[in-house]
């Protein structure tokens, strides 16, 4: 180190050396930063890569679900099996269970593929009847209750094909895994093939994956999203009729009117805390005061609206006080200096040009309540109900589910077909946040105003 | 008006250290600075005056192409250092400010000690080979922003700790810690009261013998005790350039007397 | 009557009021509106108020008053006999509950008159068999004493229902004649109404303390009663967690808490590098067009519903590593792991660390960069040298906070984690965490007087005090740095 010059940008070497060519320490310098913005452009890259991974695992799983197989053909409905007495009676016909159903669906199959020449000869009759769904039976037998008259008759009906035929037509079942599965048989395959090729069988848009209800573990095919929607609805409807007026209330408290003292600073830790309790806590208090306590209905939207009212509120209170906060001092003075009462001032002035702000606020709180799962667990949710919970105000307490726990129940059954269901159903939830945000972003843009 | 106390000073190098040619600044479509033309003197001080909003400290921020980091922001024509165009391709801004020092118009030393705030330009820029040097660096820096007697008990004390004055002394530390050959300032005493304001301007006059020193001021009086030179701007022109005392007493353009009688500003 | 009516009855007597005060107030000055000391219509509101206001308030203390008081007096109708061995006092409770709704039910749809519901005995009728018949279906036989208690009940119960009912419709009437016969032009009607409004206001705030409240007591409770049936020192300090319903569980907080420890600093180590360095470039970096496009995209990944995540790592994440890491490398065949729920719970919260240090980093001032760029420093040394050091304390709150987040994530370890309760370092294994155990012990059918399940409360305990101690240290830490820019 004794040859200053030779270490350019020192002291000495800087003085007088040109800068319209970088020194060596510059050099390294600006790689330095070259390589830090790239640190920089790879995160952001992570994170819109891990956003588009997500998206394309959820469609990829879960578009399928949207479209169902369905089998079509005659089924003849025996007078002496269905209707014993023969008075079309369906107090008397219910007495006739679903196995009573079972043979006609199977011999109506038979037929059908013996007209259009399909030999099932070496296939089990068992194996047979299952490539139709287990459901089947039990959508007849309901349909036949409900129009006696038509007994005796040789209707054509359309049925779900069972969930392995149908994952066979989406890709989730070839002939190589069903030699392994126990539930499934290359021959039932075979003969799947031979029905598309016929015209008896086709996969199609199944509107009743988003209108259906739910149903067992075993019949993937039928099961759908009807109940939970209805039950995330009603819970959304409590969500908002109780958080907009508390919410807005407590926000012009807090903002307009509120003194500087101790009960006021006590309000605002606790509404900044709250914000931050993990979900789960509030399914604790739900179960606690909601159930155990006040002896509300487990697994009723009532109760689930309440748990979410509770867990929005601090988000909603946080939006509305923020867009109230954006309207200048100007606006109330200008009230106040005319005569207007200080809570004139607030309703007529103040209050309505946050109102945009407070409906996105709002529309946003709304919708992670939508997709908000824990605390839903925790207050019976969870249970599985197949019943469309009754119309307002009677449904509130009606047993119902909701989407984003349809999702998790689905993930807890072992049917396969069930992962597509789930993936679906997220389809479904992220249309509706979709919708939701998108309207916030509307109102934003439509009404925002620059002070 | 009748503090203004304009005396003969010589000026001691007539060498230009930047010379600009033609320069026109533009931010999106705004117009700020138009073909502006002048040859700023080595070991000098340069004062440059005006009414707000008239582009002084818009032109002051493009010799050191401080102007780089403001989005939107065009800079056409020459603007040459030691008859090397700072605008050309192939020069880093990063060497150019370490040759362009800057003071700005509030205090704003970092968050770290008064010995971090001084070492800084000299860390990054490799001028010292050791602590010793660095040392010797900062003492120096410090000596000559006259402010060492009041921090060398306490260099490890934060540098947000110090008083206004004090603050703006040890932004010019730190700026001279670099060994610029240019000193920018950006109104360095409008933040200060006046007996700060007195320390610094007598700083700038001991920093002439060593820097070419540009000051932007919003005073009047300043520009006349401090400064040999004076350019005076006005909506984005350069009206005028000369002898501080020449500027003072004789303007030539109507413009520049009326500012400094007092009848624009 | 039902409490749908009493609204309804309540509110039209409401308005009532506002027609009424308003024309009562017009009439004192002959129509005159300018002479009244407020507008017409408050006097209106002050009726309308007056009316509405505290039969509201005593309806909704009534309801919530009235079924602790019935079930405490019921509860000691039960003769203590009544109680078998393997039952208790609030196991039979519920059976009264039920019986006794089963009786309304049957009532309302006309199977039984309210007289028979009344004098219905047991060795004289089958009210199970009956109840059945109407769908109501009862787990067992009625026992004389639960049928007793029921009636009296649904006695108790009408009776007090109907009170409530006189009770509050004459207080609305109560209020209605008070706000009338004070009435007068000079009578200060928009004071009235105003300050009712603001009491109304400030009880809409107190919400929020009331939730908290809400949330330390039923913890509070349930976990002073788990500590009573399970020893304290186990819980906080057994390795083992091993609940058994047949009684014997070892519930030790410490796997749980491993677990949950474990995939949180997984989850920071993938969140706080990305985003910090996210939210460095689109803030120092990009260009307003990157940062129009790749903004956006980030904050979706906030907006999207953990569940979404959880079925993430369940279908994607967990698969692709097991089959490309942990079983190639040898450690483990299992697809839920510390990693898969770590990772996935890492990308939910970039958005979360970006944004908030965003925030940060804009709130170092403008002039502390120039400084540094002044002397010649490079962006990335003044972003490293200047701004991260000044923005330091509001980065830590900002991690902080991201870390209770973790800590109280549950549907992505429900889903990514597993079930496996154990202290183990390989990040391939499946273990769990708090916050499963709470949904484990608190879904399906809960029986609440036994450990294993309130267990739960104790455990949710825990989580409360964890993630509102580093909340509050957090948001304390940023409003200090807060202040120091402002």
């Amino acid at each position: 180190m004794t040859d200053l010059s030779a270490v350019p940008g020192t002291a000495g070497g800087a003085k007088k050396s040109s800068i319209l060519e970088a020194d060596a320490r510059t050099r390294r310098r600006n790689a330095a930063e070259a390589r830090f913005k790239v640190y920089g452009m790879l995160a952001v890259a992570t994170g819109v890569l891990a956003l588009i991974l997500l998206l394309i695992s959820i469609l990829s799983n879960g578009l399928s679900s949207f479209r169902q197989t369905f089998v079509t053909f005659d089924v003849p409905l025996s007078a002496e099996t269905l209707d014993p007495n023969g008075n079309r009676n369906p107090d008397e016909m219910s007495k006739v269970s679903t196995f009573g159903y079972s043979p006609l669906i199977l011999n109506g199959l038979k037929e059908a593929l013996s007209a259009r020449g399909i030999s099932v000869d070496e296939v089990p009759d068992a194996d047979l009847a299952n490539i139709i769904s287990r459901a089947a039976a039990a959508d007849l037998r309901d349909f036949v209750l409900a129009n006696p008259q038509v007994v005796g008759e040789t209707l054509s009906f359309e049925f779900l094909a069972n969930g392995r035929i149908d994952g066979f037509f989406k890709g989730r079942v070839t002939y190589e895994s069903a030699e392994r599965d126990s539930n499934v048989t290359p021959d039932q395959l075979r003969v799947a093939e031979a029905m598309v090729a016929a015209d008896l069988m086709e996969t199609r848009f199944n509107w009743g994956f988003i209108t259906g209800p739910d149903a067992s573990g075993q019949r993937p095919e039928s099961a759908g999203l009807g109940v939970a929607i209805l039950g995330s609805f009603y819970m959304m409807l409590v969500v908002l009729v109780l958080t907009l007026p508390i919410g807005v209330a407590a926000s012009i408290y807090l903002e307009e009117f509120a003194p500087k003292n101790r009960f006021t600073d006590l309000i605002e830790v606790n509404i900044s805390n709250l914000a931050a309790v993990p979900s789960i806590v509030f399914g604790i208090l739900g179960l606690a005061v909601f159930i155990n306590f006040a002896g509300l209905p487990q697994s009723a939207p009532i109760v689930g609206g309440l748990v979410l009212t509770l867990m929005t509120l601090p988000t909603i209170i946080i939006a509305t006080r923020a867009s109230l906060k954006s309207v200048p001092p100007s606006i109330r003075q200008a009230a106040l200096g005319v005569g207007a009462s200080k809570m004139q001032s607030v309703f007529h002035h103040v209050l309505p040009l946050a109102a945009p702000g407070i409906l996105t606020g709002t529309i946003i709180g709304l919708a992670q309540a939508l997709g908000e799962t824990a605390p839903l667990l925790l207050i019976g949710m969870v249970a599985f109900v197949r019943e469309y919970p009754e119309g307002l105000p009677q449904g509130l307490f009606d047993p119902a589910s909701a989407l984003p726990v349809q999702v998790y129940q689905w993930t807890q059954r072992s049917d396969p077909a069930f992962v597509e269901r789930a993936s679906g159903a997220i389809i479904v939830l992220l249309v509706f946040l979709v919708l939701m945000n998108a309207v916030a972003v509307l109102l934003r843009r439509r009404f925002e105003r620059r002070w | 008006m009748n503090d203004m106390r304009l005396t003969e000073r010589n000026v001691t190098s007539s060498e230009i250290k930047i010379s600009a040619r033609q320069v026109d600044v533009f931010y999106g479509d705004t117009h700020a600075i138009k073909k502006v033309d002048v040859a700023i003197p080595d070991k000098t001080v340069t004062a440059f005056i005006g009414p707000s909003g008239c582009g002084k400290s818009t032109f002051l921020r493009c010799l050191n192409r401080m102007n780089d980091t403001i989005d939107g922001c065009r800079v056409t024509g020459d603007i040459l250092l030691d008859g090397e165009d700072i605008y050309d391709k192939r020069v880093d801004p990063v060497q150019l400010r370490a040759k362009v020092g800057m003071v700005f118009q509030k205090p704003n030393p970092f968050p770290k000690s008064i010995y971090d705030n001084v070492a800084y330009g000299p860390r990054i820029h490799g001028l010292a080979r050791g602590k010793q040097e660095l040392d010797e660096i900062v003492e120096k820096s410090l000596r000559r922003a006259a402010i060492w007697d009041e921090v060398k008990d306490r260099l490890q004390a934060p540098g947000t700790g110090l008083s206004g004055g004090q603050q703006q002394r040890l932004c010019i530390a730190r700026a001279v810690a670099t060994s610029p050959e240019v000193l920018l300032m950006d109104e360095p005493c409008s933040a200060l009261d006046p007996i700060a304001t007195a320390q610094v301007e007598e700083l700038i006059d001991e920093l002439r013998e060593r820097f070419s020193v540009v000051i932007v001021t919003h005073s009047m009086q300043q520009a006349a005790r401090v400064s040999q030179k004076t350019a005076f701007f006005h909506l984005g022109e350069l009206v005028e350039f000369g002898d501080t005392g020449q500027i003072f007493t004789t303007p030539k353009d109507p413009r520049t007397e009326s500012y400094i009688t007092g009848r624009i500003g | 009557m039902p409490v749908l009516w009493i609204v309804l009855v309540v509110l039209a007597i409401g308005l009532a009021g506002y027609v009424l005060g308003r024309q009562r107030a017009l009439a004192g000055v002959g129509g005159n509106a300018s002479q009244l000391h407020s507008l017409p219509a408050y006097y209106g509101y002050n009726s309308l108020m007056f009316a509405v206001v505290p039969a509201f308030l005593v309806m909704l203390i009534w309801l919530l008053v009235q079924p602790i008081y019935v079930e405490s007096r019921i509860s000691t109708l039960i003769p203590d006999s009544a109680i078998s061995e393997s039952s208790t006092r609030s196991l039979v409770m519920s059976d009264v509950r039920r019986v006794a709704e089963g009786l309304d039910a049957a009532v309302a749809s006309g199977a039984m008159s309210g007289d028979f519901a009344r004098d219905l005995r047991t060795d004289l009728t089958d009210v199970r068999a009956r109840l059945g018949e109407i769908g109501i279906a009862l787990g067992s036989d009625v026992s004389p004493a639960v049928l007793l208690a029921a009636q009296s009940y649904r006695a108790t119960s009408g009776t007090l229902s109907m009170a409530m009912t006189l009770v509050v419709i004459g207080l609305a009437l109560a209020g209605l004649a008070t706000a009338y016969v004070r009435t007068t032009p000079e009578y200060r009607a928009r004071n009235t109404v105003e300050a009712m409004l603001l009491a109304l206001l400030m009880l809409a705030s107190t919400i929020a303390i009331l939730t908290t409240v809400g949330i330390v007591f039923s913890l509070i409770f349930e976990t002073i009663h788990f500590f009573e049936k399970y020893p304290w020192q186990s819980f906080f300090f057994s390795l083992t967690w091993r609940p058994s319903f047949e009684g014997g569980s070892d519930l030790g907080l410490l796997p749980l808490l491993w677990g949950t420890l474990y995939i949180s600093v997984i989850a920071l180590l993938v969140s706080v590098p990305i985003g910090l360095f996210a939210a460095i470039y689109l803030s120092e970096y990009a260009g307003p067009k990157v940062r129009a496009a790749a903004k956006p995209m980030i904050e979706i990944l906030a907006g999207i519903p953990t569940i979404v995540y959880g079925l993430f790592a369940l279908i994607t994440v967990g698969p692709l590593l097991r089959d490309y890491f942990a079983e190639p490398l040898g450690l483990g065949t299992s697809s839920s792991s510390v990693m898969t729920a770590g990772i996935v719970m890492g990308i939910m919260l970039i958005p979360f660390v970006s944004s908030l240090s965003d925030d940060i980093i804009n709130a170092v001032p403008q002039a502390m960069r120039d400084g540094s760029l002044g002397l010649g420093a490079t962006q990335s040394e003044t972003i490293r040298q200047v701004i991260i050091p000044a923005a330091l304390p509001g980065i830590v709150g900002a991690i902080l906070l991201a870390a209770s987040r973790a800590i109280g994530e549950t549907m992505i370890v429900v889903l990514g984690a597993g079930a496996a309760a154990k202290i183990d370092l390989n990040p391939f294994e499946a273990m769990t965490t708090v916050t499963v155990k709470i949904v484990g012990q608190l879904t399906g059918d809960t029986d609440f007087s036994s450990p294993e399940s309130l267990v739960a409360f104790a455990l949710g305990m825990t989580l409360f005090v964890i993630t509102l101690g580093l909340n509050v240290f957090a948001l304390y830490i940023v409003r200090k740095y807060r202040e120091q820019y402002e």
